[in-house]
């Protein structure tokens, strides 16, 4: 164990060095072939050039290289590294730096994605383990065919609707009724409400996890009902062990291994619909950041955000990756 | 052209009044998989769906007489017109009507996908199967390259370079989208590729002296596309809907652009006010599209796999 976990952390070096490479690489690439950002934000009513240099060398546009196309600026590379190793991941075009942004607003994500996780792994494995124990009764079809419904809602379309009929007409009846209790109408609120602090996210967490919900599902049926083909599953029941056994420890312990990996790959979706369900709901989360400065095309805290969330991304995968060999002891002796 | 679809154009036009083909006879690869695909009722709804939406695309005059963007289609006196007898799509916040609306829309979204979907093919077939054949350093480069193109989450990746970008239109959408995903099918192809390697005709054609590149254009890649061809068609739905909402968070197309993502931003905000047309409309829209491929991908996938029969 403890050499796969030293292994892993070594591969680990290379992969995310590598990831903000390429994010620099890509976005170098784009400036020199579509002009900086700086300028672009002012359009054609622009400032003087004295001006324009002060805000390039103030966002680190200023280095020469940026001029010459197909340049991959080593340098500037070698340079944000050192930067990045110090939590400094620039500033919005208010002189705030991103980082101090990024973690006042990290609670609130944190919590909206622990309760889109929680949502998508209990209901998600119910809903696969029902199916892949009934195969091809209603409850199989019925579940395949609401996952395959679910997995064809986009985020912010699903969002949008959940917004308009369970967030607006169903709490609005609820938090107006006299028997509905007060907590009742806040978990299904229109938006982020700080008196509620995990029940206003109730909604948007939802939202968030319903593909996942929808993948994992579909994924347990299937290595459900793989495994319970497998010899191993015949000898069991053949020692004559009850179902619940065979099933509940057996079957579903060794089912549940590719749900894991899903749930790593999964952190990097949660991330990206963090911005589409926080715009939609107006939570004051890390993804709304994006959301508005995207609005107002404030280029270097998308840059910056999405850099810190990368990261975040890796690490998370890199602790999935080490509980997956936890769980799965093949692994360890690869 | 391979051994498979030659066998697969010979036995295509087949008289009428042959004899039903049953299970077990002798049919190839191909011919298996339309055995299993005619008989399903998902394929055929699936497919009907995904022509209709190729034929909306491409000829949008059937479908409406009159694009919104041509001069005086638009009038700022219907705008946001609730849904009539008459009329049963309305009319969108810009007073254009709804239904034309959509239809003119379908093409933006569906050519990003093609393009999309037809760069990340040549690109993960060509590189999956370089590093599946030729192993060594080729497969380390290739797949420590793809690591690192995961460790990006796809959304925010596309995100981050659309929004450099002063201008987004259908070429830098695809582009974009085309570098985050053509990762996702290299590592398939080069699995696939990886197994057909070992097959025993695999080493008969090499016995015969056949060279490198014969290999792979006649047997490697006609016995390993299988899984490519189910991945790329959900891609379809998933670049759709991929291209939908990075419209909808302002990275993707810009008015005056009639889009389906832009549609659905506009009513996001205006349903909450009452016009639940402006959101319920071009939503369905999306979701009947992305399904559509999803489920034709679906059943490709249980046609092509012959473990899951």
């Amino acid at each position: 164990m403890g050499r796969y976990v030293a292994r892993r952390l070594i591969q680990f070096l290379p992969v995310i060095l590598g990831t903000l490479f390429l994010l620099h690489i890509l976005s170098v690439l784009t400036i020199q072939i579509v002009g900086d950002p700086v300028r672009a934000l002012f359009g054609e009513n622009a400032p003087p050039d004295a001006v324009i240099q002060q805000l390039q060398s103030q966002y680190g546009l200023d280095d020469p290289c940026l001029e010459t196309t197909g340049n991959p600026c080593v340098g500037m590379f070698v340079d944000r590294l050192g930067q990045y190793a110090q939590g400094d991941f620039g500033v919005n075009f208010r002189g705030r730096p991103v980082m101090e942004m990024f973690l006042e607003r990290m609670p609130v994500t944190a919590r909206m994605a622990l309760i889109a996780i929680l949502f998508e792994t209990v209901v998600g494995i119910f809903l696969g383990v029902l199916a892949g124990l009934r195969k091809d009764k209603f409850i199989d079809n019925f579940v395949r065919f609401s996952t395959v419904l679910l997995i064809a809602f986009p985020v912010f379309v699903f969002g949008s609707l959940a917004l308009l009929f369970v967030g607006l007409k169903l709490g609005l009846y609820l938090r107006n009724s006299e028997w509905a209790p007060e907590w009742l109408g806040q978990m299904f609120n229109v938006g982020y409400n700080p008196d509620y602090p995990w029940l206003s996210l109730m909604l948007p967490g939802l939202v968030l996890g319903s593909f996942s919900l929808a993948a994992i599902a579909r994924l347990t049926r299937t290595s459900l009902i793989e495994n319970l083909r497998s010899d191993y599953v015949r000898t069991a029941r053949a020692k004559g062990l009850t179902t619940s056994r065979t099933v509940g420890i057996h079957t579903l312990r060794n089912s549940l291994i590719p749900v894991v990996t899903y749930i790593g790959i999964d952190i990097g979706l949660l991330l990206g619909g963090s911005l589409v369900t926080e715009g939609i709901f107006n939570v004051p989360g890390v993804g709304q950041l994006v959301f508005l400065a995207i609005q107002a095309n404030d280029t270097p805290v998308i840059i910056g955000v999405v850099t810190i969330l990368t990261v975040v991304f890796l690490i998370a995968n890199l602790i999935v990756d080490i509980l997956y060999a936890a769980l799965d002891p093949r692994i360890r002796y690869e | 052209m391979s051994d498979i679809s030659a066998a697969q154009a010979a036995s295509a036009p087949e008289p009428t009044g042959a004899p039903e083909e049953t299970p077990g006879s002798n049919r190839t690869l191909w011919g298996d998989v339309r055995y299993e695909l005619v008989r399903n009722p998902v394929f055929w709804f699936s497919a009907v769906l995904v022509a209709v939406i190729l034929v909306m695309s491409f000829f949008p005059q059937l479908f409406a007489s009159t694009s919104p963007n041509t001069r005086g289609a638009c009038q700022l006196e219907n705008a946001r017109a609730k849904p009539t007898w008459d009329k049963p799509f309305g009319y969108t916040n810009a007073g254009c009507d709804m239904w034309s609306s959509l239809i003119y829309g379908t093409s933006k979204s569906v050519i990003v996908a093609i393009l999309v979907t037809a760069g990340t093919v040549v690109l993960g077939v060509a590189s999956g199967t370089a590093a599946g054949w030729f192993g060594g350093f080729t497969d380390t480069v290739i797949s420590r390259i793809t690591d690192v193109f995961f460790g990006l989450p796809f959304i925010l990746g596309a995100l981050v370079f659309l929004a450099i970008f002063p201008t987004r239109n259908i070429l830098t959408i695809s582009i974009v989208l085309t570098v985050f995903g053509w990762t996702s099918l290299t590592r398939v192809m080069r699995g696939s590729v990886i197994a057909t390697k070992q097959s025993d005709f695999v080493d008969a054609a090499r016995a015969l002296g056949a060279t490198d590149l014969f290999i792979i254009r006649k047997h490697i890649l006609a016995n390993s596309i299988a899984p490519v061809i189910v991945l790329a068609t959900i891609g379809l739905g998933a670049y759709i809907s991929a291209e939908a909402t990075l419209t909808f968070l302002g990275v993707g197309y810009q008015r005056p652009t009639v889009s389906w993502g832009l549609l659905v931003s506009e009513g996001q905000t205006l349903a909450t006010a009452g016009f639940w047309h402006l959101l319920v409309y071009p939503s369905s829209f999306i979701v009947v599209t992305v399904l559509a491929f999803i489920l034709l991908g679906d059943v490709l996938r249980d046609a092509l796999d012959p473990r899951s029969r």
